[in-house]
């Protein structure tokens, strides 16, 4: 799927990382507040290590698969 | 998935075929192709249904949505991005939506094994809540032990039944013939890549039971009613039968569990997971009924010498009228036992058939025109009357499953069976009546005949044997660990 010039690699990274920063950013206030999420095995601290694991994998492929200048 | 690759695909790749009925044109004439794009455009959209319910029930449970509301705007959405982009967005849609079904749905399974304490501890609450009579008895946790009789286990069937009825006759047919599928890989830029993708989709195959049968396990022991008490859970009959009840059906088991567990975005992430997966397919589905009819039916039958636009707008208008026929579909799941039922007797009716004339025709360069006909007609035709004949005369089940123990789900897989069997016996009987094509004219659909492409060498982890093998490795590895 390179035929637009940008490979969809770096939309998933784009996808992954507003996703992860989102819940990771929520993971950190909750943690921050203590005003946890009325659910089960809130104690685990869900948002933080899957957000942060959704941000670390969404940057990677969005700074690996970025589009270049001289992409054709 | 394998033998798709590394056998079948070839063939599909080098006919340049845009789908089975396609296939089968080029193979045994119009006459099979006929019937295997009015089948196939009939599963396309039963299917798409199917995905269209599923996505309902999650926006029900999760957002409190209405039913219908909840048809009416997932139909409209997938309508919009299949008839505006076609097949290319679809595929674009369904990567990305790949990516979001692990990441959203990946969680569940994770967190419900921390609650239930881990697979160890899982084994014993579903031992302890069988014991309680909380739960049917069976053998939740093992494929292969209780297959040795119907009336060992809950679905009533036999080992021969799995192996291959849905094995055979529903898997390997759905992988190898169903062009949702194959439509996908041939848009592949290369032979060796067009092989390698069901290779390497293997794998997330072997994974998908983590995060679809794993979760309907957990639901088993870890979901409550709100007084604290185990739920039970039924089926969607009974779920539709008792309103005001209270009653969960099993179809919502995932839903339950992402609201169990995920708190505010991350709950968005396993809603955007659930419906992103049944919006590809159910897109996958429509653009799959666009072509079909389009190529197939409409350009044979009602108009053989249009322009290119004329086919392009003909194709959006079936998306919307493929769409339009799957919100009836949807009405149609809700009133199934549930949506595992209606999906294997679907495969069973058009999937199996197909399945025995794709592979006479491809393996045997004896199968002619009339035969390929004939054996795709009577082998559907076959488990559509087993299927009636059973709704007419229940007792009928022992006949068409083999066993006066079997139930509903061992019908489906064996009429699965019975169909590919008679497709395959009626294309042989067929054909030797009959003069085969000369072997000059099956090149490139007909193993034997046909000159495959070479390969350039590659490194061993770009090969796609390797992959083979180490697919096949962690088959045999997962049957023996859950024998």
């Amino acid at each position: 799927m390179h035929n637009s010039g940008i490979s969809i690699w770096f939309f998933i990274g784009v996808l992954l990382t507003i996703y992860g920063a989102l819940i990771f950013g929520y993971g950190l206030y909750e943690l921050a507040t203590g005003h946890t999420a009325n659910v089960v095995l809130a104690n685990l601290h869900a948002p933080v290590w899957w957000g942060a694991t959704l941000l670390a994998l969404g940057l990677f492929y969005s700074l690996r698969f970025r589009p270049k200048r001289n992409d054709s | 998935m394998l033998f798709l690759g590394m056998v079948m695909m070839p063939f599909y790749y080098v006919c340049k075929t845009h789908s089975v009925p396609g296939y089968l044109k080029l193979r045994f004439g119009q006459g099979a192709s006929i019937v295997a794009a009015f089948s196939f455009a009939f599963m396309t959209v039963l299917m798409s249904g199917v995905n269209m319910f599923a996505m309902a029930e999650v926006m029900k449970v999760v957002l409190g949505w209405n039913l219908n509301f909840s048809i009416i705007v997932s139909s409209l959405a997938v309508a919009a991005y299949v008839a505006l982009g076609g097949l290319r967005s679809a595929i674009f849609n369904e990567v990305l939506q790949f990516m979001l079904i692990w990441g959203g749905a990946l969680l569940v399974p994770i967190l419900g094994l921390v609650e239930a304490g881990g697979w160890t501890g899982l084994k014993a609450k579903i031992a302890r809540n069988i014991a309680t009579g909380a739960i049917p008895a069976g053998d939740y946790t093992h494929m292969w032990r209780s297959m040795g009789h119907f009336a060992d286990n809950p679905m009533g069937i036999h080992w021969t039944g799995i192996v291959f009825g849905l094995g055979f006759a529903i898997s390997f047919g759905y992988w190898t013939t169903d062009f949702l599928v194959v439509q996908r890989v041939m848009a592949a830029n290369s032979l060796r890549s067009a092989r390698m993708a069901p290779v390497i989709g293997s794998f997330f195959k072997m994974a998908v039971p983590f995060i679809v049968i794993l979760p309907g396990l957990l639901g088993l022991v870890v979901l409550q009613n709100s007084d604290g008490s185990l739920m039970k859970l039924v089926g969607e009959n009974v779920v539709a039968a008792n309103p005001g009840a209270g009653l969960h059906s099993y179809n919502e088991v995932l839903p339950l569990m992402l609201v169990r567990y995920c708190s505010p975005g991350l709950l968005g992430l396993g809603i955007t997971a659930l419906i992103a997966g049944f919006m590809s397919g159910m897109a996958g589905n429509v653009s799959a009924f666009s072509a079909v009819w389009t190529y197939d039916i409409y350009r044979p039958l009602i108009n053989k010498s249009a322009r290119d636009e004329h086919y392009v707008t003909v194709g959006r208008w079936a998306t919307i009228l493929g769409v339009v026929i799957s919100i009836f579909a949807a009405y149609m799941v809700m009133n199934a036992k549930g949506i595992m039922d209606y999906v294997q007797a679907l495969f069973s009716f058009f999937i199996s058939p197909l399945l025995g004339a794709v592979l006479m025709g491809m393996f045997w360069k004896g199968a002619t025109k009339a035969g390929g006909f004939w054996g795709l007609l009577i082998g559907t035709l076959t488990s559509i009357s087993l299927f009636i004949w059973v709704k007419i005369d229940p007792s009928a089940l022992r006949y068409v499953a083999l066993s006066p123990d079997a139930k509903d789900m061992a019908e489906n897989m064996y009429r699965a069976l019975w169909s590919v069997s008679v497709s395959v016996i009626v294309i042989f009987v067929v054909s030797l009546f009959g003069t085969p094509r000369p072997v000059a004219e099956l090149n490139g659909l007909v193993y034997g005949a046909t000159k495959l492409p070479k390969e350039d060498p590659v490194p061993y982890y770009k090969n796609e044997y390797f992959w083979m093998v180490l697919a096949i490795a962690c088959f045999l590895a997962l049957n023996i660990y859950f024998w």
